[in-house]
């Protein structure tokens, strides 16, 4: 996309903003979104987000101004979307405390590792359980974390370390 | 224990189910800009692209064609190998003898000025097997004197095979440039038994 610029004495400059094929941002990131989503919604959901995330970034592709890190932008996206998602399962019309345990059932049914371990990831709070994902299973930094999540570094580091400290408690 | 259960944590052991494909609701929803594929032929490896238009772009040099696209088509770029299929089939079908035309639709949209257009379209009506002078094409693109500008045209030439670019020789009968390089040329001239 050219965005055209005008300097003084009537020059016009043309400063490129450019923007890989979207492909590329598939074929890099894709694998990365799609293990965040089996981790926070379960994998029979993963591949609805999936596709969500991926129209909504392709939408919004276009008009995109920032190309310095491409995955966390593609992460805020998946993460949005997850939310969305785990929100809309909450609204439906079951009793609060069974969709909770609900969620998190069918979640570590889903998952099934054979270490345990993202089962209980799967019963953490939403926020932890996404942090928890972004750092291990994306090999997200913090900045990157507060960035796909659009919280502060220090709450991106907080959910992730009470994340550890509840899943030690409960493997202890 | 920190650490055995931050590597259990990253081993992420169960995840990798297989990533599902996005060109096709991408394309309900009207977001697929650009279809790309490639396609082994005798003269190498091409990038096929096309818009919801046609035949956007055929590239000897896949990376290039892709960015060039990006810049100067749309960002949104995915790669559709079933969409070409109806491209690749008929180009296939050339490069094994038993096709002389192609019959599907083609997009401009990567030809540089109107001029550049003319002479495209002027060189895609040199038939196969035959050859034609870039004064010839220059003339039919109407500007005969603008020979070199015409080469120009060609040697950008964003649909090169289909648009027979390789057709266009000097008038002397020297070969002149190829926008894929002369060998490629050679070649497509002698499939189609123009040598």
């Amino acid at each position: 996309m050219p965005l055209t610029v005008s300097h003084g004495r009537g020059r016009v400059r043309s400063i490129a903003v450019s923007l890989p094929p979207f492909q590329a941002l598939l074929d890099a990131h894709g694998r990365d979104v799609h293990r965040f989503l089996v981790a926070t919604v379960g994998r029979v959901d993963a591949d609805d987000c999936f596709q969500e995330t991926w129209l909504a970034a392709l939408r919004a592709y276009p008009r995109l101004r920032d190309t310095s890190n491409l995955r966390a932008w593609v992460m805020k996206v998946a993460h949005s979307k997850a939310m969305d998602h785990l929100r809309a399962r909450q609204r439906a019309p079951v009793a609060v405390a069974e969709v909770f345990e609900g969620a998190a059932v069918d979640a570590r049914r889903d998952l099934d590792t054979p270490d345990g371990v993202w089962e209980r990831v799967a019963e953490l709070p939403s926020k932890q359980r996404a942090a928890v994902a972004l750092r291990f299973l994306v090999d997200a930094g913090y900045p990157e974390i507060a960035a796909a999540m659009e919280t502060s570094e220090d709450a991106a580091r907080r959910n992730v370390h009470e994340g550890l400290k509840r899943l030690r408690k409960e493997l202890a | 224990m920190t650490m055995d259960l931050e590597r259990a944590l990253r081993a992420g052991a169960g995840f990798d189910a297989p990533v599902p494909e996005v060109w096709p609701a991408a394309e309900a929803a009207g977001l697929l800009d650009v279809a790309y594929a490639t396609l082994d032929s005798p003269v190498g490896e091409l990038l096929l692209a096309a818009t919801p238009r046609g035949l956007v772009c055929v590239g000897y040099d896949g990376e290039d064609a892709l960015s060039r696209l990006a810049a100067r088509v749309s960002p949104r770029v995915l790669s559709a190998p079933r969409k070409l299929d109806p491209v690749r089939r008929e180009l296939d079908e050339y490069f094994a003898g038993r096709r002389r035309r192609f019959d599907f639709q083609l997009d401009w949209a990567l030809a540089r000025g109107e001029f550049g257009r003319r002479v495209l379209k002027a060189t895609a009506q040199v038939p196969f097997g035959s050859v034609a002078s870039y004064r010839s094409v220059a003339e039919a693109a109407g500007s005969p004197r603008a020979v070199r500008a015409a080469g120009n045209a060609l040697g950008g030439n964003p649909l090169p095979i289909v648009v027979p670019c390789h057709r266009i020789v000097r008038t002397g009968g020297a070969l002149g440039g190829y926008t894929g390089g002369l060998e490629r040329k050679l070649k497509l001239l002698a499939l189609e038994g123009a040598l």
